[in-house]
């Protein structure tokens, strides 16, 4: 079997354009899922259940239905009513975010529920309000828990933004499916495109046991 | 000093304090004693409001609690409190356990709270210990060190909960000699605790719990030695 490096030397300029573009929108994912994540969460931690409620509901309908038909659902539905000519990767950005943030919220959630409310205890016996206990005390006990499932989910994002490919966003997985469509091969774009993804997730994974390892230490 | 009337708190459908009436003079030690599940430590967290009541009124040095305009993290500074398991913070050195509440809640800078802390590690005997971590601290030295961590905000009522139970034999009278050392100060105290030795000899009142309700009270070489109620005397019976 020949390998036809050639395809993917005469791609090498979209496959970066499309990896500039991959990491754009994961960091747009990553960054805006983060806020709104924590806002959903502590909106899911209130102890009023009508409060609770629109937040759970959030949680459920962005993990419960799959990302794909969130995107169509965002690009040709709810973008069209804010701009005349929908931008696809601003669409992909915004679903990859509104996903994330659910998961994030759970993360959150659990993170700071996983700290014994002994420590919250301790702060407020000392006088501290509610809002300083949880940014001095428990925060930063719980951030350290969160970093291997924020690892986990945000692996799960980078490679979820192939998905953007349905709306036809100029990501990595667009331009593998474009080379693979003109030469009619296989092989070369997509193993090119997988490579290029683990290259990705992999830095994350690393950056992540960094994190780990200094926050372990203290 | 602390005022509690008609003290009642239920957990569901299960009503754990039953109607609490005491009055705590100021610089008094008092021990609660009693069976587990008798409401004893659930009275305690009440006393600053980590657990909130159901009727009833408790006022601390003329404050009260459940007052509308009742500033309850500026009355949890005169109440310290220290926890069975000791719940220092495991993310910060000794030192900045004790710093934490002096720089962020009285604003004080670093130097003049390090100064502070130093002053009351070396009270509890552990100025050695000041920049380790919790994790590093025996049993012993970790709740001597949340006792000095209580003290910061130099409180006027000091509150513990069952503070040695959760140690191992040897260490428990570091920690006792420490609250002895308090008491004579004239430190005012109130103490959850199942030690009765501790009870008898810096205890000026002793107080014991039942079902909710304070079932007797009074000087510990009185309750010890000829309690009134049947119930005092089969606690008593099973524990001294």
């Amino acid at each position: 079997m020949d390998f036809r490096f050639d395809i993917i030397v005469e791609y090498a300029p979209y496959f970066w354009q499309g990896l500039l573009v991959t990491i754009g929108v994961s960091l747009a994912g990553i960054v805006f899922g983060l806020i709104l994540g924590l806002f959903i969460g502590l909106g899911k931690m209130s102890s009023n259940p009508i409060i609770r409620l629109p937040f759970s509901w959030y949680i459920n309908f962005f993990r419960g239905t799959p990302l794909v038909v969130q995107i169509l659902l965002v690009h040709f539905g709810a973008m069209p009513l804010f701009f005349a000519q929908p931008n696809a990767v601003a669409s992909l950005a915004v679903s990859l975010s509104l996903n994330s943030a659910a998961y994030v919220a759970e993360i959150f959630r659990a993170g700071i529920q996983s700290i014994d409310k002994g420590q919250m205890e301790a702060a407020r016996s000392l006088g501290m309000t509610h809002a300083q206990a949880m940014r001095y005390i428990i925060l930063p006990q719980a951030l350290k828990r969160m970093i291997p499932p924020f690892a986990n989910e945000f692996i799960v994002l980078i490679k979820d933004s192939s998905l953007g490919m349905v709306i036809a966003a100029p990501e990595i997985m667009y331009w593998g499916k474009a080379a693979a469509g003109e030469y009619y091969r296989v092989w070369e774009p997509y193993l090119t495109v997988a490579f290029i993804y683990l290259l990705l997730t992999l830095s994350l994974s690393k950056l992540s046991h960094y994190l780990e390892r200094k926050y372990s230490t203290q | 000093m602390i005022d509690v009337r008609q003290l009642k708190k239920s957990f569901g459908s299960l009503q754990v304090l039953k109607g609490i009436d005491v009055h705590i003079r100021e610089g008094e030690v008092v021990v609660v004693i009693g069976p587990s599940g008798s409401g004893k430590s659930t009275f305690l967290r009440c006393l600053n409001l980590l657990e909130d009541f159901d009727e009833g009124e408790i006022i601390i040095d003329g404050i009260n609690l459940k007052a509308k305009d009742t500033n309850l993290n500026k009355v949890r500074e005169e109440v310290g409190m220290v926890f069975q398991r000791f719940n220092l913070f495991p993310h910060m050195t000794v030192l900045n356990n004790i710093t934490l509440a002096l720089m962020k809640v009285r604003k004080w800078p670093r130097e003049k709270a390090e100064a502070k802390a130093m002053e009351l590690l070396a009270k509890v005997g552990l100025q050695d210990k000041a920049h380790v971590y919790p994790d590093s601290l025996s049993g012993g030295q970790a709740q001597r060190v949340a006792i000095a961590r209580a003290l910061t905000m130099e409180p006027k009522i000091m509150l513990f909960d069952e503070p040695t139970s959760a140690l191992d034999p040897e260490m428990v009278g570091e920690v006792l000699s420490v609250m002895k050392q308090l008491a004579n100060e004239g430190m005012t105290m109130v103490v959850v605790t199942h030690e009765m030795g501790f009870a008898r000899e810096v205890g000026d009142r002793v107080l014991f719990m039942d079902g909710g309700y304070i079932v007797e009270e009074g000087k510990p070489e009185d309750l010890f030695d000829h309690p009134q109620h049947e119930r005092t005397k089969a606690f008593l019976s099973k524990v001294l």
